[in-house]
């Protein structure tokens, strides 16, 4: 087990938004968090992220507790973000954004450079001189996991990578995602839209409320989906 | 209204170039703060004081040694930035979530507390420096005689401001830096420890408040009051050629400079509402500085 979540409480000041959070993610699989928006998808990030620590709860990753670390020392020991909204920094080339995220490889970790990079994504490779705010939104969110994958992460946390996108672009990024997956990094997905995590995972997770209210492998989830539909469409 | 001297003018001009150096460095270590930090630092004037006054205090503890006075601007100009690190760490850091208030109240108390800690160390008294034994002396321009020292000014300016430019577009730490002044949540994220580069980044803007203050100890008199006046003209600085912009600091500087000098020769008394005039225009024609840019919600 690569990452286990248990039972996390986190809030955003007065308002509480996860209650009892767990959950686990194995080496080599890619894990779906599925919910309705304000279900506490991104804030199950945040918290495992470090920038929104649980109040209470613990959070392992390879074994060591990382709850209330920095984030940094989070990103460092193997974790990497692909936050909602992209968040790529506009003002910076393509280039620049990945090389401020260029971090030494751990021993036995994976090492990606620019180019094994820019393999993956090869539309992001003419624009290295562009800068970010000036990409498309689809090439933006290339760069973003781009930018993630340049700190060598064994576990890549991706938010709502779907979101905004035009269906061909979405299919498009599914398929580098699946890419990335038979190369055997390992994902935790949030998604809104079930489609597009439905080829991807292995097994899923549905939050409401701030509460796991279904978990089990996509194979299982399929034969009874009806029954869960209300959870996922708003 | 007679005409001045044409000669005379040119010495004028050279007298706000080197003035407009020393605003520069002052400016740009406050639109560098701010850039990165977001703290608006009332306390960059005091800051220039103190490495004025330090060189005073260095230059007499040196007075045998060769080429006292560029040990005193170093070590003077260091004491300063080290003071910076020892404000960012211990009393900035845990302001930095609380509102901007907070932020400016604190910076502000810091103006109050270092001017009475120079008023009791140094007292009322007028201080200056003499020039270094190298530069000391003129040169002959047009007629009239300028003194090496400002010229050595006026070239170190455009020196530091290339310099700075070129750190911070073409090197890893450059990067780091402007990335943390977009977005420094991601930047953590991506596994950069902002801390450390938000104390790196305090350390040089207050190192540059400090060496300004030192070099500015041979032209200016060191007296109490030289903090806010500086501040001051800082802050129109980085107005006028928009906050977070680092040419337009160094545009800004340029502009005020030539705006006091020449000021000063054409209405003596009213040069320094020229230079509030023009900050007026600025902000009603371009709020958001010459070369600045207008904010945006992130």
């Amino acid at each position: 087990m690569i990452l286990e979540v248990k039972d996390i409480y986190t809030a955003y000041g007065l308002s509480q938004i996860l209650f009892g959070v767990s959950l686990k993610v194995n080496a080599g699989e890619v894990v779906s968090l599925l919910g309705r928006n304000g279900a506490g998808k991104t804030t199950t990030l945040r918290s495992i992220m470090g920038l929104t620590p649980p109040r209470s709860g613990s959070i392992k990753f390879k074994g060591e507790e990382i709850a209330g670390k920095p984030p940094y020392q989070i990103a460092r020991i193997g974790i990497g973000s692909v936050p909602e909204d992209r968040r790529i920094f506009p003002d910076l080339t393509v280039w620049e954004n990945l090389d401020v995220a260029i971090k030494s490889s751990r021993e036995g970790g994976p090492s990606w450079t620019m180019e094994r990079v820019f393999e993956l994504f090869p539309a992001l490779e003419p624009l290295q001189n562009r800068q970010g705010g000036f990409l498309s939104g689809g090439e933006q969110q290339m760069l973003t996991i781009a930018r993630a994958l340049m700190g060598n992460p064994e576990l890549l946390l991706l938010d709502e990578p779907s979101e905004g996108l035009a269906p061909v672009v979405v299919s498009h990024l599914g398929q580098q995602i699946s890419k990335l997956r038979e190369e055997g990094m390992t994902i935790l997905l949030c998604e809104q839209n079930f489609r597009f995590s439905l080829d991807l995972s292995d097994r899923l997770y549905i939050l409401e409320k701030g509460e796991v209210r279904y978990e089990g492998s996509m194979a299982e989830f399929l034969k009874d989906e009806d029954s869960w539909r209300p959870y996922l469409t708003v | 209204m007679t005409l001045p001297d044409p000669s005379f003018l040119v010495i004028q001009c050279l007298n706000g170039l080197t003035y407009a150096m020393f605003l520069f460095l002052i400016a740009s270590g406050l639109s560098l703060i701010f850039g990165v930090l977001g703290i608006l630092n009332f306390a960059h004037g005091s800051l220039y004081m103190l490495g004025a006054y330090f060189t005073h205090q260095l230059v007499s503890l040196f007075v045998d040694t060769p080429g006292q006075f560029w040990w005193a601007v170093i070590f003077g100009s260091l004491a300063v930035a080290a003071i910076g690190v020892i404000i960012e760490r211990f009393f900035l850091r845990p302001l930095y979530v609380r509102e901007e208030l907070n932020q400016l109240l604190f910076t502000y108390a810091l103006v109050l507390i270092f001017s009475d800690f120079a008023r009791i160390i140094w007292g009322t008294d007028q201080f200056s420096v003499s020039r270094p034994a190298i530069l000391k002396g003129a040169v002959d321009i047009l007629g009239q005689y300028f003194p090496k020292y400002n010229i050595v000014i006026i070239l170190l300016g455009p020196c530091i401001a290339f310099l700075f430019w070129f750190i911070l577009l073409h090197t890893r730490w450059g990067r780091m830096i402007r990335a943390a002044a977009l977005d420094r949540e991601m930047l953590g994220s991506l596994g950069v420890n902002v801390s450390r580069l938000f104390t790196v980044v305090f350390f040089v803007g207050a190192w540059m408040a400090g060496l300004g203050g030192a070099l500015v100890s041979p032209v200016s008199a060191i007296v109490p009051g030289m903090d806010v006046e500086v501040i001051v003209n800082a802050f129109i600085v980085v107005v006028i050629g928009g906050l977070g912009s680092f040419w337009g600091t160094f545009l800004g500087a340029l502009i005020v400079g030539q705006v006091y000098a020449l000021g000063i020769l054409v209405f003596p008394r009213l040069s320094l509402v020229f230079i509030y005039v023009l900050m007026a225009l600025v902000l009603i024609i371009r709020p958001w500085g010459l070369l600045g840019r207008p904010l945006q919600k992130r």
